[in-house]
């Protein structure tokens, strides 16, 4: 789950989190009011949306820029206006671009140095790690790449939390003065508190700044959240943009469905994760493009099963289908009946190859053939496969 | 005799009266399985299918039973607890079926189990099986067959797929051991690889794997320095984009590590056969065992 930029903010200011005095606005004249409320001639207003290089962007309407530095609240105004309902299209968007509903109004700062800060989990050791360096601003890849002696890797023991002396060292490694040092640990112990009480995957703050003033500040935030523990989080759930989410993940979330969409042809419906992957690596072994991922999982409902139909169906690049399913806890006959309700609410508008196996698989089988659905029934995995890539490709 | 359970394990199931839970202690019950106990808060006193007793606690049941293997199908925000419990009472074996345990939960349970002599299994998985002897989770039974072939994955339903190419082929297996789709698990690949290079009833091995993190790496290098024994691997993923978690919540490319490829040559750098595609996994092995 992505989240915006004010959104981040808001978590930031939640926690305590040093960063850039701003506000958020939804019509030109908020963003004045929000602007004048800043007291500062040093603005700068941000389109919001999900994607990056929004600086470099252009808008349909040739405005350019989704990031403008201005000098009054007259100009916030005036820029806002131009940014607000049009579409902005960056590097990230793809040519179809995303429309700005919201803006950042924020005080520019006076950077002296720029550092970079994030918490992340490291699957290793099973444990936070902070990654930090003094050379923040830029691409951090890039930096572990050419100079890996400037990045600090700092463990984190997740029953003791992040230790007062740890975030001491860390202001150390990062070059701070002692004078700094009061208002850099305070920012990383709010940091790692964020990052544990939000369930986060993923904190990153690059830049993290030193101002000419003396003030440490996150400007850039990005979040990644754990999903299993959304549950405890609805102040998170909340912050989903669905606008931002492409329609047919939206539609699948609805049905509790895992569901992850794709620029192929072939739609492929199958239960467990592990085979969904291999089911869209063997259709793209065999010539075939995976129009979406998606595992009904090992719980479904034959309603479940009848909403993952008509997601696929309802997509228009689709040109054939793969059914492949290996029941353990979820039943062939589920999965039979969920396709034939679908199918009748439906119209069936290209073709469908089925592999069933496992539990109840005679049950299931007896089902499709007694429906009289036009399926091709296949014999295994690669069988499956083979028939489909065939099926999408003379259509 | 295989790894991890046989026929002498005596198995408690937490959160037995559950509709999951109960569903599938019944079906390990129908394999030939000892489930000696139950456990769920509150119910202690009842029977389960009139013969299985319930206890409020997992101290009580392992006092009174001697269980020596717990199977856990506890709601995804109170698993960590029940695995804690289990640990609290020296459970020996814990297999955590429970899908969807937020990650901070557990690395605390990581941490907190250091130093313990329990070992998890899971979250996120199918259970593990010793076929003709003891299943322990979701996989459907009958596609196993006893035998000689150690099966070890993070997918359910891509095990099923080997076992059964497996069974179809005359193939049985020794154990086969789901170690689950999460990011952090109790189990890891090289563990479990390890356990079956010291079983004297495993002859070979099929190890699938899946996009994120290295774990499928670490065996691989292990295998290669100190494995005899034959060696085929699967790896998912090859064709999902970077940055999407792909169901599982382990199953993800970021920053360019855990891609497909990276663990397809570490694999084929330790001798490794690799299988092309998933309908590849038991002719894989076959090949490997061929080859000598």
């Amino acid at each position: 789950m992505n989240i915006h930029e004010y959104q981040a903010k808001e978590l930031l200011d939640k926690f305590g989190v040093t960063n850039t005095p701003g506000g958020v606005a939804s019509t030109p004249e908020e963003a004045e009011r929000v602007a004048r409320s800043l007291g500062t001639n040093n603005l700068v207003v941000k389109a919001q949306i999900h994607a990056g290089g929004r600086g470099k962007g252009t808008f349909t309407n040739g405005f350019k820029g989704g990031v403008h530095l201005c000098k009054t609240a007259n100009q916030v105004r005036d820029i806002t206006e131009q940014m607000l309902g049009h579409t902005l299209v960056t590097h990230q968007t793809g040519p179809e671009g995303r429309v700005v509903r919201k803006v950042l109004v924020s005080k520019s700062v006076e950077i002296a140095r720029e550092l970079y800060i994030a918490v992340l989990i490291d699957r290793a050791i099973s444990a936070p790690v902070i990654v930090a360096s003094t050379e923040g601003g830029v691409d951090i890849e890039t930096v572990a790449a050419h100079t890996p002696e400037k990045i600090i890797h700092m463990p984190v023991n997740p029953l003791y939390g992040l230790l007062p002396y740890q975030t001491r060292k860390l202001a150390k490694l990062l070059g701070m003065a002692s004078g700094e040092m009061r208002l850099a640990c305070k920012l990383f112990a709010s940091l790692y508190k964020l990052f544990i009480r939000s369930d986060c995957s993923m904190v990153e703050v690059n830049p993290l700044v030193v101002t000419k003033g003396g003030e440490i500040l996150a400007l850039d935030a990005k979040f990644n959240f754990d999903d299993n523990a959304l549950f405890r989080h609805p102040e998170i759930r909340d912050y989903r943009d669905l606008e931002e989410e492409d329609p047919r993940e939206v539609e699948a979330s609805k049905s509790n469905l895992s569901y992850i969409g794709l620029d192929g042809n072939i739609a492929c419906l199958v239960n467990g994760a592990g085979l969904a992957m291999a089911t869209m690596d063997i259709i793209k072994h065999h010539g075939g493009e995976p129009a979406n991922f998606l595992d009904v999982g090992g719980g479904a409902t034959e309603q479940q099963v009848t909403e993952a139909f008509k997601i696929l169906i309802s997509d228009k690049r689709v040109k054939a289908i793969l059914v492949n399913i290996f029941g353990g806890i979820m039943k062939c006959d589920i999965i039979a009946q969920g396709i034939i309700n679908a199918v009748k609410a439906v119209q069936l508008p290209v073709p469908l190859v089925v592999r069933l196996e496992g539990t109840n698989v005679e049950a299931g089988r007896k089902l499709l053939n007694d429906s009289g659905l036009p399926l091709l029934a296949a014999t295994d995995i690669a069988d499956a496969a083979q028939k489909v890539v065939a099926a999408a490709q003379a259509a | 005799m295989a790894i991890l359970v046989d026929k002498n394990t005596r198995l408690l199931v937490q959160g037995i009266t559950g509709k999951a839970g109960g569903f599938h202690a019944r079906s390990c019950m129908e394999y030939g399985t000892n489930v000696v106990a139950g456990v769920t808060p509150a119910r202690g006193g009842e029977l389960f299918d009139d013969k299985i007793p319930v206890f409020d606690t997992v101290f009580e049941a392992r006092q009174q039973t001697g269980c020596n293997a717990t199977m856990i199908f506890v709601p995804a925000e109170f698993a960590a607890d029940s695995i804690m419990e289990a640990v609290d009472s020296c459970i020996e074996l814990i297999i955590c079926i429970t899908e969807g345990i937020p990650v901070v939960d557990m690395m605390r349970v990581k941490a907190g189990m250091a130093g313990s002599n329990s070992r998890l299994i899971g979250p996120n998985c199918p259970g593990i099986i010793t076929p003709g002897q003891c299943k322990i989770g979701i996989m459907p039974g009958y596609i196993h067959k006893p035998g000689k072939v150690g099966v070890v994955s993070r997918s359910g339903t891509l095990t099923y797929e080997a076992v059964w190419q497996l069974s179809s082929r005359g193939h049985g297996q020794s154990t086969c051991v789901g170690i689950g789709g999460d990011p952090i698990n109790g189990t890891s690949h090289l563990d479990a690889v390890k356990m079956f290079n010291a079983d004297p009833d495993t002859e070979a091995m099929i190890l699938i794997g899946e996009i994120g993190g290295t774990a499928e790496e670490e065996a691989a290098a292990w295998l290669a320095a100190n494995c005899k024994k034959p060696v085929a691997a699967f790896i998912a993923g090859a064709t999902a984009p970077p940055g999407r978690r792909m169901g599982h919540a382990g199953a993800i490319v970021s920053g360019g590590m855990g891609t497909a490829a990276g663990k397809i040559e570490a694999l084929q750098a330790a001798g490794i056969e690799v299988a092309e595609t998933p309908a590849d996994m038991a002719d894989a092995l076959l090949r490997r065992m061929a080859r000598g």
